[in-house]
């Protein structure tokens, strides 16, 4: 009897290890405690997060969009494809930048280590994170140089994948499908504004476009482009976003000058 | 070991909330294995025994319609105007297709399923791939059925560009763009009655895919009419699945080679 009790100790114990070996995360050469993550959770996170990180937070019904419900482990921003695991550096990444034009700042005043604690302690909320592997990352490839045939062909692009029917034929966010987008909760959801030059949610480089367009943003109307088109394809569609965005700024610039000239 | 509790919880609830689904991924395991231990043994008579022969014998079948009773519903027509491509593709203006009714109030794109009665059994998915089309920009068929990791083909017919994206609450949700006659491989690991599937670019284009973990489910056809065979003899809980009218459920007795038939009445506005 005492050695079955032993041993069932012993079971129950290795389970429990296994469950906290699946609770680290690593982001360079930073090994992630969800122990600690836990604590500095509790006082950061859990307001809009919620204590069971279903996004249900006590501030929650006040933000728009929504906090991420960790529960589901559908992640916006990664660097894997669309429907699998984001890698712990995504997760890190999006703590630190925090994502624009919603409740989730940067997390940059914290150390690092506690970024990566974090991280650690928001995979536990998933039980995704104990059965499956984060997908392979995107390879992003060097970057060509701008040019107006790539500006054409990423224009033609634009057309023709319909990015147009949602993000509208300038990039205002205003496409004859715009009202009706609702994201995977059905809360509803504006598409990006191109044109406004406003920072991206997931990064504002070249290459975080280039890896937004390719994985798309899970969780919201926004798909991957990664069987649709070819790595050069993307570079040409991220070349002709630019030339929406610019647009905007300089026709911004100047409805704000004109009034002061008077 | 106080400290350990907590930390634990979180996860704990996790799986709490998420118990349906937990109970589905973690029994499977014990099952697969019966399965293949099972597997291993027919296979073993398998010289000795005319294969499939005392399986065709004794299997039922399950026929019937699902109606709707009392509707006033009627299809209504859908503007594809903000895409050409789309429009073009109708001769006459498409209809919405959440409640279609046919000959004798049959009710069209119903799902009817064992819910329960199988036991333990495990069952293989088919090698054959369950297709969905996307044809005038709408979903060919408006409502599909298939086993758990079966193959799901995604076929685009239109000249014009969709995004196929499932709307899971027990499995992976991804979101992929598909230009015309590019081919898209898919499958659902796990079972889910059943996943709404939408492309966002058409805003009227919206579907279901059921996911089983038995291959004893049918669609009704254009008249409500449908047709489960091959049922082993037993009890069972049988289901009638509709978008917009819920679940019935009645409970059926099927004996070795017996052939019943079954009806299930929706109201509407119910």
């Amino acid at each position: 009897m005492r050695l079955r009790i032993s041993s069932a100790m012993t079971i129950v114990f290795l389970l429990l290890s296994l469950t906290s070996l699946a609770q680290e995360s690593h982001v360079g050469n930073l090994v992630g405690n969800a122990k600690k993550g836990k604590a500095l959770y509790q006082r950061y996170c859990i307001f809009c997060h919620g204590e069971y990180g279903d996004g249900r937070g006590d501030s929650a019904p006040y933000l728009d969009p929504k906090p991420r419900d960790f529960t589901k482990a559908t992640f916006k921003c990664r660097s894997t494809p669309s429907g699998t695991l984001p890698l712990d550096s995504d997760l890190y990444d999006t703590i630190s930048r925090g994502i624009h034009a919603s409740g989730m700042p940067s997390w940059k005043p914290l150390t690092r280590q506690d970024r990566v604690d974090l991280v650690a302690y928001i995979k536990g909320f998933s039980l995704r994170f104990q059965e499956e592997k984060p997908g392979a990352p995107v390879v992003i490839p060097p970057e060509p140089s701008t040019s107006p045939e790539s500006v054409k062909r990423g224009a033609e692009l634009f057309q023709s994948m319909n990015c147009w029917l949602c993000h509208g034929k300038e990039g205002r966010g205003n496409g004859p499908s715009a009202s009706s987008l609702t994201d995977s909760k059905g809360n509803p959801i504006t598409p990006f504004d191109l044109s406004s030059g406003s920072r991206f949610k997931c990064g504002d480089s070249d290459q975080g476009m280039f890896r937004d367009l390719t994985t798309g943003i899970d969780g919201t109307p926004m798909p991957s482009f990664a069987d649709a088109l070819k790595p050069d394809q993307i570079w040409d569609v991220v070349h002709y976003i630019h030339t929406l965005r610019a647009i905007n700024k300089s026709q911004r610039s100047q409805a704000q000058a004109e009034p002061k000239s008077e | 070991m106080r400290n350990r509790v907590p930390i634990f919880r979180a996860p704990g609830r996790a799986l709490l909330a998420n118990n349906k689904a937990k109970e589905s991924r973690y029994t499977m395991q014990p099952k697969c294995i019966l399965g293949v231990i099972a597997a291993a043994f027919v296979l073993s008579l398998a010289p000795y025994v005319p294969a499939g022969a005392a399986d065709a014998g004794a299997a039922g079948s399950l026929k019937g319609t699902a109606k709707i009773e009392g509707s006033t519903l009627k299809p209504t027509r859908i503007d594809m105007s903000s895409d050409p491509n789309c429009a073009k593709a109708h001769s006459t203006p498409a209809t919405t297709e959440d409640v279609v009714i046919g000959a004798n109030n049959g009710l069209a794109n119903a799902i009817i399923y064992v819910a329960d009665g199988l036991g333990d059994r495990t069952f293989e998915p088919p090698t054959q791939p369950a297709v969905i089309e996307q044809k005038g920009c709408q979903y060919k068929p408006h409502v599909l059925a298939l086993q758990a990791n079966q193959k799901l083909d995604v076929v685009n017919s239109d000249a014009t560009t969709h995004n196929i994206h499932p709307l899971p609450t027990n499995n992976r949700e991804w979101n992929r763009t598909q230009p015309h006659g590019l081919p898209i491989e898919e499958s659902f690991a796990r079972e889910e009655i059943a996943i709404p599937v939408k492309c966002n670019i058409h805003p009227w284009m919206h579907g279901y895919i059921a996911v089983f973990k038995h291959p004893y489910f049918a669609v009704t056809d254009k008249d409500g009419n449908f047709d489960l065979k091959d049922l082993p003899p037993g009890t069972y809980t049988i289901k009638a699945w509709q978008e917009k009218l819920g679940t019935q459920s009645q409970k059926i007795t099927v004996g070795t080679g017996e052939s019943k038939t079954v009806e299930f009445v929706f109201k509407a506005g119910s």
